[in-house]
């Protein structure tokens, strides 16, 4: 039993953080059609900058409690910049492109961001400072420990707040105009282009908080650890039903607990036949599964709902 | 000037700057009249383990400098050995299709590849087109078991390794219940099958076998599926990428096992990404520890002078290479027809050990060594299973 319960912890944990990334990825959907596949690169980006923040202040004396805000709020503008930079230079001029060409931009986006961030970074791994004490909690033989607790109720208020943003401003109005139809949301006075900037900034912003909660909790980045991230992520946004913000939402943790169950399970139900190898695939296979079955995802890409 | 000019003129730049690196070397030594003969040298230099196809590259790097400010005279003329160093990514496919252009390249050896997976299939091409393949760290046992001609390596194989993790894991740690994750290549679950026939002859009880992947971070479902079994020690067949996050999961789920991995954890990397973590854990290196090495001191000051901290096979890239070398100036050519028949009998004084070949291309007598981690630094235990 407290092995379930490990299991579950483990999923929601996991699936939180899948669920940040793929609300980059359903943002950007729900008002282009655009799949970015750089997304998974942002966040990679963002870890580094929050690491490489972080140990210079560290390194100048500032406590760990006041540098920690401070290298993430760095980061995040660093990140919208660049989620700002990778719509204009790769994405707007091929606005009106066939859907195939902003797709393979997406992708060489992606390339050119790991390989920078490798000539940047370097090819190591980046161990992440241990700064707060991370006490272990036993809740029924199950632990969890704090920078886990802290990525699960980060990412509930993220998403709540995500959501009044979206249904009650100015903004988010502007936002599911666009969605819905971006020549009549211009007519009616809404600058699409700012709109689409500062979904792209959103988005990139999130992902740098995303960034810092992977790398706090393995205790480690590179610049590898974007692109299965982000692949996971876009699994789990197709899987709720992408661009549809709470459906990346139930995605991500969908997925998460799927994984982590699957890959907890699946040797002793198949009797040793099928074994935890198979983690990584039943993320994809339920992407293949929802795709045949369900093309719309799970709570659909119901049009009103997108942002 | 306009946006296209600019780009343009960017582009120029570019391709200009790209054609120049590629020819610098060449120049030099046609200039001065030497012998160029192109040495390959491949390992994964993008992806999850970057930070080892590095230290490969600088290895093999040292010994192509070595010995070209040595002057070595080859069939009378002065020889100016030139690296081209490949990617392979650590994927198989990748390997084949690098193994091949260095062919093409006429290369007059090959250094590598790093990982057991890709050493494998780029042997048969290396062996196809007559190409000797010095492979400084692939220790699956099958790699020379192909029946080439052209495959050998300056480390111990998996059997001799796996066969020491086995017998030390349950004689000398006393496990009686033991888990084994691999990461399903070639080399952690070769590795981690030879680890478990040689703990169950020992009289140890594998109660787990697990899988992932050698590009994951997240091991807490395995993790939490191994500690429903209780065991007392976890051996992971895989590299340090894995390895150092996969200890420090092990303490946040409070799974207390003794920790044991083969030579790929044997890296600064493991104890940095594992972090308190790392205390106490275990790994195996074939050889002896480098402060035991012959030359290894030695090598290791100049070696951090020039690039940075050793990883890990570096200095086996080394040796390699001289070896290599050393078989040419044996047979007094370059060409690999020549040179192949002198290398199984060559016997090298190399930095990590006396370098002598078996009938297979395997390493004569190798040696594994235990180590664990103290005070944040890798400490040897024992050596153990010198000549076998």
């Amino acid at each position: 039993m407290e092995i379930f319960l490990q299991q579950i912890i483990n999923g929601l944990v996991q699936g939180s953080v899948y669920a940040l990334v793929a609300l980059g990825y359903t943002m950007v959907y729900g008002i282009l059609g655009l799949i970015n596949f750089a997304h998974g690169e942002v966040v990679m980006v963002g870890a580094m900058l929050v690491l490489s923040a972080l140990t210079a202040m560290l390194g100048l004396g500032v406590p760990p409690l006041l540098a920690l805000p401070v290298s993430l709020l760095l980061a995040m503008a660093g990140c919208m910049l660049l989620g700002y930079g990778i719509e204009r230079v790769a994405y707007r001029p091929l606005r009106h492109a066939p859907r195939l060409a902003p797709l393979i931009t997406a992708i060489g986006v992606s390339i050119v961001l790991q390989n920078l961030a490798m000539m940047i970074w370097g090819r190591e791994y980046h161990a992440f400072p241990q700064l707060i004490n991370n006490q272990p909690h036993h809740i029924g033989g199950a632990i969890i420990n704090d920078i886990q607790i802290i990525i699960v109720i980060m990412a509930v208020m993220i998403m709540t707040g995500l959501m009044a943003v979206v249904h009650r401003t100015r903004l988010g109005r502007a936002m599911r105009a666009v969605a819905e139809n971006q020549h009549a949301a211009q007519l009616m006075g809404v600058d699409i282009n700012r709109v689409i900037s500062i979904t792209f900034m959103l988005g990139s912003a999130l992902a740098a908080i995303a960034g810092l909660m992977v790398s706090a909790n393995y205790g480690l980045a590179h610049y590898y650890m974007g692109f299965m991230l982000g692949l996971k992520a876009f699994t789990a946004a197709v899987l709720g039903g992408i661009g549809n913000l709470r459906g990346a939402m139930l995605g991500g943790l969908l997925l998460g607990l799927i994984e982590s169950l699957g890959a907890g399970y699946i040797g002793d139900l198949t009797g040793g036949f099928l074994g935890s190898q198979y983690q990584d695939v039943f993320a994809f296979f339920v992407l293949i599964a929802v795709l045949v079955l369900r093309p719309s995802g799970l709570l659909g890409e119901r049009l009103a709902e997108r942002a | 000037m306009s946006f296209r000019f600019v780009k343009s003129l960017l582009l120029a730049a570019l391709v200009l700057m790209l054609a120049s690196c590629g020819k610098s070397a060449t120049d030099q030594a046609a200039a001065s009249g030497d012998r160029v003969v192109r040495i390959g040298a491949v390992a994964p230099l993008t992806g999850p383990q970057a930070h080892l196809g590095k230290d490969n590259e600088n290895g093999t790097r040292m010994a192509i400098d070595d010995a070209n400010a040595k002057g070595i005279v080859i069939g009378g003329r002065k020889i100016h050995f030139e690296l081209i160093s490949e990617d392979d990514q650590a994927d198989p496919k990748t390997a084949t299709i690098v193994a091949q252009k260095l062919v093409d390249n006429e290369v007059a050896g090959v250094i590598g590849h790093l990982n057991s997976g890709t050493t494998i299939p780029a042997a048969k091409i290396y062996s196809d087109n007559g190409i000797a393949q010095i492979s400084p760290s692939a220790t699956a046992v099958s790699f020379t078991k192909q029946g080439f001609k052209t495959a050998f390596r300056v480390m111990a194989n998996d059997a001799q390794q796996g066969q020491a993790l086995g017998e030390y894991a349950v004689k000398n740690l006393g496990a009686k219940k033991i888990a084994v994750i691999d990461d399903r290549t070639a080399y952690g679950q070769g590795l981690a099958d030879e680890f478990i026939k040689a703990a169950k002859a020992a009289g140890g009880e594998i109660v787990a076998h697990e899988y992932t992947s050698d590009k994951s971070v997240d091991f807490t479902a395995v993790l939490t599926a191994v500690k429903g079994k209780q065991p007392d020690l976890l051996f992971y067949g895989g590299m340090d990428a894995q390895g150092g996050p996969m200890a420090r999961q092990l303490k946040a789920l409070a799974l207390n096992v003794k920790f044991i991995m083969g030579d790929g954890g044997y890296t600064p990397e493991f104890v940095k990404l594992a972090g308190v973590a790392a205390e106490g854990a275990y790994a195996s290196l074939p050889g002896v520890p480098l402060d035991k090495m012959p030359g290894g001191k030695a090598f290791a000051e100049r070696f951090v002078a020039k690039y940075q901290p050793i990883q890990l096979y570096a200095p086996y890239c080394y040796d390699a290479v001289n070896v290599m070398i050393a078989a040419m100036q044996k047979a007094d050519s370059v060409e690999p027809a020549k040179y192949l028949p002198a290398l199984p009998n060559i016997s090298h004084e190399g930095i990590t050990a006396r370098i002598q070949f078996d009938g297979n291309g395997d390493l004569k007598g190798g040696a594994v060594t235990l180590y664990q981690v103290r005070q944040g630094k890798w400490q040897p235990l024992e050596t153990v299973g010198a000549d076998k």
